[in-house]
């Protein structure tokens, strides 16, 4: 077999046989050559494969040369390649920039442990975006959890533990009930494969058992995405976890829980069960307004920076689940190039925080204070990322949140609600982006802020990038809505 | 019949203990229950003629989590604090959570019914296939093995994380962290003042590692396999470090064996899957490693069987010794 056919399968074995390698590997340095160099790999295999589904091609990997349903299938299509994008590109940036953060972090004799489990978290989100089976999803994403929680337990300071435990009882109930849906979904259909789950319930259509399926998998997942009010996990894990951690986590985690939901609703289900787009819109809907209106309010009084931003997420996820809950091919456009271009505009904002604490002793918004005039280029980073998070026209965040606009008025009245929400939380974006603004470039800085210079080069550099990227696809945004559109045409292909 | 009755039996039973488990207070009463509830779960399996489930729950569940639980239990208080709070809102949603569940058993196949979709579907083909493709007798291992072996890689990489986790958190002395290896114990053990204990464990450990090596290696013609065969080969040396003293057992695995136990099973089972790519296969496809298919195949389960024992023992060992040192 050509490489180009294995590369499905390396998408994931690639980080996933190099964790134990670094596990061995001692040095610090080493470690961090290893996982970076793996993930660099990871991204590069990413993009190679976005270039094929946007080619048109269907890309399917049979695991052990087994045809499903009797073996574990891999399937790409275009919102799964999405997601791998963001989940390897966040991996990526993080860790080339990351080093002297994680340094700053986590001390030398354990270093190599880290990098293991952030490897692990790379393959097991990965192996969630790429695979058409499942159990073996649920398999990922014990895999990715459980090295999330270490990641995050790595935090410099004993509340990273209560957050862990916290984000740990909650994701544990998450993927229980995933479980539980998926056994009751093989109960009565003998399969775990996607695809041919989707052929066979059909005989047993509205039996109990796929209904009560169909709800335990949409509320575990929607635990997993940190969707409204079953959030309260993620404030607690994004701010207490190392800053890097949270850029990469922030950037794609619930995004993966959010694809998987999506898959199962739209693939498996729709077709299946009458009514169940109607159920699941009226289900979705107005916890995604909720969401939105909460997150926006918290954010706007919130005065620790990462705990703003978290709760900024836990908007910004309800746009997304809006954008889905419109089933129609705008909104979940919409919805798709938001994932894509939130993980761009939030994956820069925390990298500029792990800048900033690495000149000062915090990042609540009083220790940013005036930084903005000692660190003119990562603050230049983070107002660009600020903008693209509020949607102002030019970045990357206004694309998206245009189309999702255009999605809700295309809806009627109860388009009209989504579209008031949207603007209202946007206003409310501007105040907590600005709050930012305000406090880093024009606050009195104090002694340490004066003190403070320019990061290091190699998160400045990943930094820049980033927000080079949330002007560039901001202004050129055709390679995100054309994965958007595919995904778009791919989930609601199962309606008709 | 008989099977139902042993059921209902062994189910009310399991909510006997688990409402005990919620209820008790005191911590070790906790923890000895769900070492009970393991026992009996495992036992409903076994009703349920998942042999090879039984097995695992029983070794991993009451046996290997148990003590892994009474290691933790070593540096916390014994008594849970009570808590003031009344958990309404908590009690409502299991409520509900339950009601949900049992609407959900209405409609569902009966226990044993041949017509159910379960047994319409992949298992047949299961049963019918392996003598001809991989040729074992067990097919949960054929099927744990190599049809869905890639789940199985993913359930070893979950193991060794764990392990990462633990020793992240609280170091390994002597391989993980700058604590030396003085820390741990100096002679003295758990078990050194009761003289029953100790004649007894020293007489079955080198059976409990005989009957480890027949379960890992029996596991393609009987219930069993390299989780099973991990968890007992690490039982047995725990209760050698239990009897000799935390020190001994370092001497005869070493911290730094078992991070390369951990590590290395899972690399062993992952390279399986990088030389049947060289080969020319899919990841973890056997039939390449040989020029017959189905000696391809049982290699292949076979070293797959090995690596999974190997990070499963490792893991096990070092995440007790992890609990154990800090408890001194």
């Amino acid at each position: 077999m050509s490489l180009t056919a294995q590369l499905p399968a390396l998408q994931v074995v690639v980080p996933l046989l190099t964790a134990p390698l670094v596990v061995l590997l001692r040095t610090p340095g080493l470690s961090w050559a290893a996982a970076t160099a793996a993930s660099l790999t990871a991204f590069a295999i990413a993009v190679a494969l976005a270039g094929q589904v946007l080619a048109g091609e269907v890309i399917h990997y049979e695991m052990g040369g087994w045809p499903a349903p009797f073996g574990i299938s891999l399937n790409i299509d275009a919102l799964g390649s999405l997601v791998l994008l963001l989940v390897t590109g966040a991996s990526t940036l993080a860790l080339v920039g990351g080093r002297d953060s994680l340094a700053t972090e986590i001390e030398a004799g354990r270093r190599h442990l880290f990098y293991a489990a952030w490897l692990i978290v790379l393959a097991g989100l990965s192996g969630i975006a790429v695979t058409g089976d499942a159990f073996n999803v649920f398999v990922f994403m014990e895999i990715s959890s459980l090295a999330t929680y270490v990641l995050i337990a790595a935090g410099p300071d004993r509340r990273a533990l209560t957050a862990t435990f916290k984000y740990l009882i909650m994701g544990t109930i998450g993927a229980t009930f995933y479980l539980i849906g998926v056994g009751m979904v093989y109960m009565m259909t003998g399969t775990l494969n996607f695809a041919d789950m989707e052929v066979r319930l059909a005989e047993v259509t509205e039996l109990r058992p796929i209904v009560v399926a169909a709800g335990f998998i949409t509320v575990g997942l929607a635990l997993k995405a940190a969707m409204f009010p079953l959030h309260v996990w993620l404030p607690g894990a994004y701010t207490h976890a190392p800053h890097m951690v949270t850029a990469f986590v922030a950037a794609c985690s619930t995004k993966v829980a959010i694809y998987v939901l999506l898959r199962f609703d739209f693939f498996v289900f729709q077709n299946n069960l009458s009514q169940h787009d109607l159920h699941f819109a009226s289900f979705l809907l107005p916890l995604a307004l909720l969401g939105i209106l909460v997150g926006s309010a918290v954010a706007m009084v919130e005065s620790n920076l990462k705990r703003l931003l978290a709760h900024s997420s836990v908007a910004q996820i309800g746009y997304i689940l809006l954008g889905a809950s419109l089933i129609s091919e705008a909104g979940i456009t919409a919805a798709a190039a938001h994932m894509f271009n939130h993980a761009l505009a939030k994956g820069a904002m925390f990298l500029a925080v792990a800048a900033f604490a690495l000149r000062l002793s915090g990042v609540r918004l009083n220790d940013i204070a005036g930084v903005g005039r000692q660190m003119p280029l990562t603050f230049a980073a983070l107002a660009v990322a600020g903008a693209s998070l509020v949607g102002i026209p030019g970045t990357a965040g206004f694309v998206s949140k245009w189309l999702l606009l255009q999605a809700a008025f295309a809806q009627g009245t109860l388009g009209l609600v989504a579209v008031v929400v949207v603007v209202l939380s946007s206003l409310a974006a501007v105040v907590y982006v600005w709050r930012i603004i305000e406090a880093a470039y024009f606050c009195e800085p104090s002694a340490e802020v004066q003190a403070a210079r320019e990061a290091p080069l190699p998160i400045l550099a990943v930094l820049l990038l980033a927000a080079a990227a949330n002007i560039y696809f901001g202004l050129v945004p055709a390679f995100p809505l054309s994965l958007a559109e595919m995904s778009a045409t791919e989930l609601l292909g199962g309606l008709q | 019949m008989i099977t139902v009755v042993f059921s209902v039996f062994l189910l009310t039973l399991l909510v006997i203990t688990a409402l005990g488990v919620v209820r008790a207070q005191n911590l070790f009463t906790a923890v000895m229950l769900t070492g009970i509830f393991s026992l009996l779960m495992a036992a409903n399996f076994f009703v349920l003629d998942a042999a090879d489930v039984a097995l695992t729950e029983a070794a991993v569940g009451a046996g290997i989590s148990t003590v892994l639980l009474l290691g933790a239990l070593g540096l916390t208080p014994r008594e849970e604090r009570a808590s003031g709070a009344k958990r309404w809102l908590a009690l409502v949603v299991t409520a509900l959570t339950t009601v949900v569940l049992l609407y959900a058993t209405f409609e569902q196949p009966r226990l044993g019914d041949p017509q159910a979709p379960v047994h319409q579907h992949v298992a047949p083909w299961y049963l019918e296939k392996t003598p001809e493709l991989v040729d074992i007798p067990n097919v949960v291992t054929a099927v744990l093995g190599s049809y869905r072996g890639y789940d199985t890689l993913g359930e070893v990489i979950v193991v060794l994380t764990a392990g990462i986790g633990v020793l992240f958190l609280l170091g390994l002395p002597g391989a993980v962290g700058d604590r030396p290896r003085d820390d741990i114990a100096k002679g003295r053990t758990y078990l050194s003042h009761h003289l029953v204990p100790q004649v007894v464990g020293r007489l079955v450990i080198p059976f409990i590692l005989l009957f480890a090596l027949y379960v890992q290696f029996h596991g393609e013609y009987g219930p069993g396999g390299g989780f099973q065969a991990g968890a007992i080969f690490a039982a047995a040396m725990i209760l050698y470090a239990l009897i000799e003293g935390e020190r001994e057992a370092l001497t005869v695995i070493s911290p730094k064996l078992l991070i390369w136990m951990m590590a290395g099973g899972a690399l062993l089972y992952g390279s399986v899957g990088l030389v049947t790519m060289a080969l020319g296969g899919n990841f973890l496809d056997y039939n390449v490693l040989h020029s017959n298919p189905v000696a391809g195949q049982q290699w292949g389960i076979i070293v797959i069987e090995l690596g999974v024992g190997i990070t499963v023992a490792g893991v096990l060992l070092a995440i007790y010794h992890a609990f154990a040192a800090r408890g001194h």
